[in-house]
């Protein structure tokens, strides 16, 4: 090949690898195409669960299998006030809050949910980041504690409203961390709200007092610090209206994947 | 009719392989880029269900050596500095930590939900558009009749001969041209049957609910972070290929492979009768 052609070859190349990377990031900012792109998390969601048995487990694990550096991750540990004086009394005055669209509304005490029906599993947490921990958890089994506050028929969704604020700089009010599932998955025999981890009481960076495990889909859908679970007929005026911190700021409100 | 050689074009691409082969281009291309914006989330690669996190086999970090921020890459015992390029690059006064440089992924600036979204739209485009291409690759005959090496093809002296020829850039002519050479089925034949659904296959193992659904193959990948694994090598063989294919598409006739791609005519010098047309 000759030295002009190569020359020539190369400038061709690096002038539509330019022009490619120019307009690939002009259509990551259009929201248009972005909404295009978002049809996809339908698919998937609809796919996974035309497929996918409704009581079908995630995989548990050994206690040999147990991670000695479990990563905690979003929050570590809660500055809002109400939160460090419950963290100060040792939840002494915490109560888990189950209300919205729901016949009897609960307050319970830490130790009430306790003696709830609970479940104890060891999982693998996935991080949308893409690395995973394995750990033990024990915790209140979530449909027995809708089941006794009792659905009404229009609920769709349940959301989790956490302590935690991990955006201060929202001016929106939209920094307090939140997550909401849909009835499958809150029904799942599987999703708990723990308050223990690998046998000893929940740590304040994983969450204490309560957090959600809702083991078929990635960690951000684990709601940590939840002070209370709201039954909603839809995710509209929560937040922003994804249903979550980060859906939010542009995640997949759907994390099975 | 003379002896002398004479171009005729031949019809070397059908049309749902040309279609099918630029939309894979769109979907792949996307799909690598917003596959690297993924993995810059956490730079890391582990083998097993678990992540090992002071012990990964692959990393890209940023580090302080004295005092001077740099970009280091790990695998295995080995460490490279590769300031500029992994763990610590971008303009000269803004840099900035990451795993692969803004120009290889999308978007350019560091957004993984945003990555995860163009990553799931263009796998949807992928595995579909590849549904299309083996259905009608197996039913049209295109795989047993294009792909698959003939009994002579794949004797040892044939073999040894086309990797001597392609070493030093020679590639067949005239009628031999017409078809495709061993070297050339066996690696369509790797890259369509086994590194493209591997890439399907071990991304699905990276689902959680895909795990809960079919619990069985993520063990066959040895664990999801095996299957991450596998799904980065994977993606790099296919990187590998592309690299190798757009140089022999230049050196063996830029111009008549695009046009084989985008008409289906592919031009080869003959003596005597022919068929096909005359250019």
């Amino acid at each position: 090949m000759s030295l002009d052609r190569r020359r020539w070859l190369a400038a061709a190349g690096a002038t539509l690898g330019s022009l490619w990377l120019a307009g690939c990031d002009r259509l990551a900012t259009n929201p248009t195409f972005t909404g295009v792109l978002k049809v996809a998390e339908k698919w998937t969601k609809h796919a996974q669960r035309a497929v996918t048995d409704r009581k079908a487990l995630a995989r548990e694990f050994t206690a040999a299998d147990i991670s000695k550096d479990f990563k905690p991750n979003g929050t570590m540990r809660p500055q809002d006030p109400e939160y460090l004086r419950l963290l100060g009394e040792n939840f002494a005055g915490y109560r888990l809050v189950v209300d919205g669209l729901v016949e009897h509304p609960l307050a319970l005490s830490l130790a009430e949910v306790r003696a709830a029906p609970s479940r104890t599993q060891i999982t693998r947490h996935d991080c949308v980041e893409g690395w995973s921990s394995i750990g033990k958890w024990k915790g209140a089994r979530l449909s027995a504690l809708l089941d006794r506050a009792k659905l009404k028929p229009e609920a769709r969704y349940i959301v989790f409203h956490c302590a935690d604020t991990l955006d201060p700089s929202a001016t929106d009010g939209a920094g307090v961390y939140y997550e909401s599932i849909d009835l499958i998955d809150a029904y799942h025999p599987q999703t708990i709200l723990a308050y223990q981890m690998n046998d000893a009481t929940l740590p304040v960076r994983h969450g204490a007092p309560l957090r959600l495990r809702v083991e078929r889909q990635l960690g951000y859908k684990h709601a940590k610090y939840v002070m209370r679970v709201e039954a909603v007929a839809s995710l509209d005026g929560l937040g922003r209206g994804q249903g979550g911190f980060w859906p939010d700021r542009g995640y997949q409100w759907y994390a099975g994947i | 009719m003379a002896d002398k050689p004479a171009k005729v074009l031949v019809r070397r691409h059908s049309g749902v392989t040309r279609i099918t082969h630029w939309l894979n281009v769109l979907a792949v291309s996307l799909l690598l880029m917003s596959g690297l914006q993924i993995f810059n989330a956490h730079p890391a690669l582990y083998w097993g269900a678990k992540s090992t996190f002071a012990d990964p086999w692959v990393s890209m970090r940023k580090v302080e050596v004295a005092g001077q921020p740099r970009g280091i890459t790990t695998v295995g015992d080995l460490t490279f500095d590769t300031t500029g390029l992994f763990g610590w690059s971008g303009a000269e006064g803004a840099r900035e930590q990451r795993g692969f440089p803004a120009w290889a992924t999308v978007p350019s600036w560091r957004d993984l939900g945003a990555g995860r979204s163009w990553h799931f739209f263009f796998a949807w485009v992928f595995v579909l558009n590849g549904l299309v291409y083996w259905a009608w690759g197996l039913i049209g005959g295109h795989v047993a009749r294009d792909l698959l090496p003939t009994r002579a093809q794949l004797r040892p002296r044939n073999i040894l001969h086309e990797i001597a020829t392609h070493a030093r850039l020679q590639f067949p002519r005239g009628e031999a041209a017409r078809t495709y050479n061993v070297i050339q089925k066996l690696t369509y034949l790797l890259v369509i049957v086994v590194l493209l659904p591997l890439m399907v296959l071990t991304g699905l193992c990276m689902s959680p609910g895909f795990n809960a659904t079919v619990p069985g193959l993520i063990d066959l990948f040895g664990g999801r972070q095996s299957a991450r694994t596998i799904h980065f090598l994977s993606a790099s063989g296919i990187v590998l290929f592309i690299v190798v294919h757009l140089a022999l598409v230049v050196v063996s006739g830029l111009w008549n492979n695009i046009r084989s791609m985008i008409t289906g005519r592919y031009a080869i010098e003959v003596s005597g009768e022919v068929e096909g047309k005359r250019p």
